[in-house]
């Protein structure tokens, strides 16, 4: 914001709005409402953004509700993707990691829905795919397949989005130390894969992504989270009417 | 036969007749439609006798006519109840039941983190079939829910 000239009034920590006083989310937004152009939000419950949009007629950026959406990583996931291969419509795109729980990989599933991709999900049987996205794909006519191993797909994509996988998400932790070794990108994967294809991460990685992978040209996670800051600034600069 | 049935619930004169509720719903359909607050003359028939459902519950009221929309909310939660509002002990008017689309209010959202239960706030609920099921899903946090997964309501 301030790299576009604008003035930031930030409200990061609760206790400096009334939040804590028992004010409630719309009262709150609806008072910031007055005295800024936009406000940026992200907030632990999910619906909040939905809801502090009625509060205000000021646009409302939702920076992540909780487990529901995180609209902004997804456009510059987009915007990485349609940078990398040129083109949205048709590609061969693998989703792996924690597609169970991750909100990045269900926001970007349904966004990719509008570009008929071919999907590949890739995840241990315990992390994968929740019904339902399924479902909507399906009646979007959307083709894709289950996986539990990376080089089963890995030569066929143009896009690998990998997700981290937490420890937390496992009840056993053997079953949590039998993924974290054996669901693995390496430079082993590599070999004999397209050659446009890019690897793309939300990051931080924790076992999921090799660092060596780094080096390679398929590389291109930094990037893509320099991307996050161009995409906001355009975001700002389009609900403000500059763009 | 006729007969029978007369004594298990009386006739009224004027008033709205909601028959072939699911046997066990009709007292979730008294506290969704608030009519035990209403004032008025309400007989409730729970397990009756049915030919066509073996079992049945019946909610009579006198001089009260449910709007389109409360018809709508009792096919939520019993598909194949009939209504008739009933005026000179005639029926006067049969409702057509339909699914509403939304439902506002009414729902409490299952999911303890969706900002719905943490506000003083409307919930506010898409409604759509499933195969034979109801299904609706949050405006809020987006979740889906089954119908019988929804425990509370909103009165
Ligand atoms: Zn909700």
């Amino acid at each position: 914001m301030e790299r576009l000239g604008g003035r930031v009034i930030g409200f990061a920590d609760k206790d400096v709005t009334s939040a804590s006083k028992g004010e409630t989310l719309y009262d709150s937004i609806r008072i910031i409402g007055q005295y800024t152009d936009v406000i940026a939000m992200r907030h632990p419950l999910e619906g909040s953004a939905r809801r502090a949009a009625e509060a205000t007629n000021k646009p409302i950026l939702n920076g992540g509700d909780g487990a529901n959406q995180h609209p902004t990583q997804t456009l510059l996931d987009l915007f990485t993707i349609q940078e990398t291969q040129k083109k949205l419509i048709g590609l061969s795109i693998a989703l792996a990691g924690d597609l169970k729980y991750g909100r990045t990989v269900h926001s970007l599933t349904q966004a990719l829905t509008r570009f008929s991709p071919r999907l590949y999900f890739i995840a241990p049987k315990t992390l994968q795919m929740p019904e339902h996205y399924l479902e909507e794909l399906k009646k979007n006519k959307i083709k894709f397949s289950l996986h539990e191993k990376m080089e089963d797909v890995i030569k066929q994509v143009d896009i690998f989005y990998l997700t981290r996988i937490q420890k937390e998400r496992f009840a056993d932790q053997m079953d949590y130390e039998r993924v974290k070794n054996s669901f693995r990108l390496t430079l082993a994967h590599m070999t004999c894969v397209k050659k446009n294809l890019k690897i793309l991460h939300p990051l931080p990685r924790v076992n999921e992504l090799d660092s060596k992978i780094d080096a390679t040209t398929h590389a291109y996670y930094f990037q893509q989270a320099e991307n996050g800051l161009y995409v906001r600034q355009a975001l700002l600069g389009a609900v403000l009417g500059k763009i | 036969m006729t007969q029978d049935k007369k004594l298990l619930v009386s006739a009224i004169k004027n008033g709205t007749v909601i028959d072939h509720i699911n046997a066990g719903q009709a007292l979730k359909i008294i506290r969704f439609l608030n009519l035990a607050a209403q004032n008025k003359l309400v007989t409730v028939g729970l397990n009756l006798p049915s030919k066509l459902m073996k079992t049945k519950d019946l909610i009579k009221v006198e001089d009260w006519e449910i709007s389109l929309e409360e018809a709508n909310q009792v096919a939520l939660i019993a598909p194949q109840a009939t209504i008739n509002i009933i005026k000179q002990y005639q029926m006067f008017k049969k409702f057509a039941l339909k699914l509403p689309e939304k439902i506002e209010h009414l729902l409490v959202c299952p999911n303890p983190k969706c900002i719905t239960n943490h506000e003083p706030m409307d919930s506010f609920f898409y409604v759509k079939m499933r195969g034979q099921k109801v299904e609706v899903s949050c405006k809020y946090c987006e979740k889906q829910f089954a119908l019988d997964e929804i425990k509370d309501y909103k009165i």
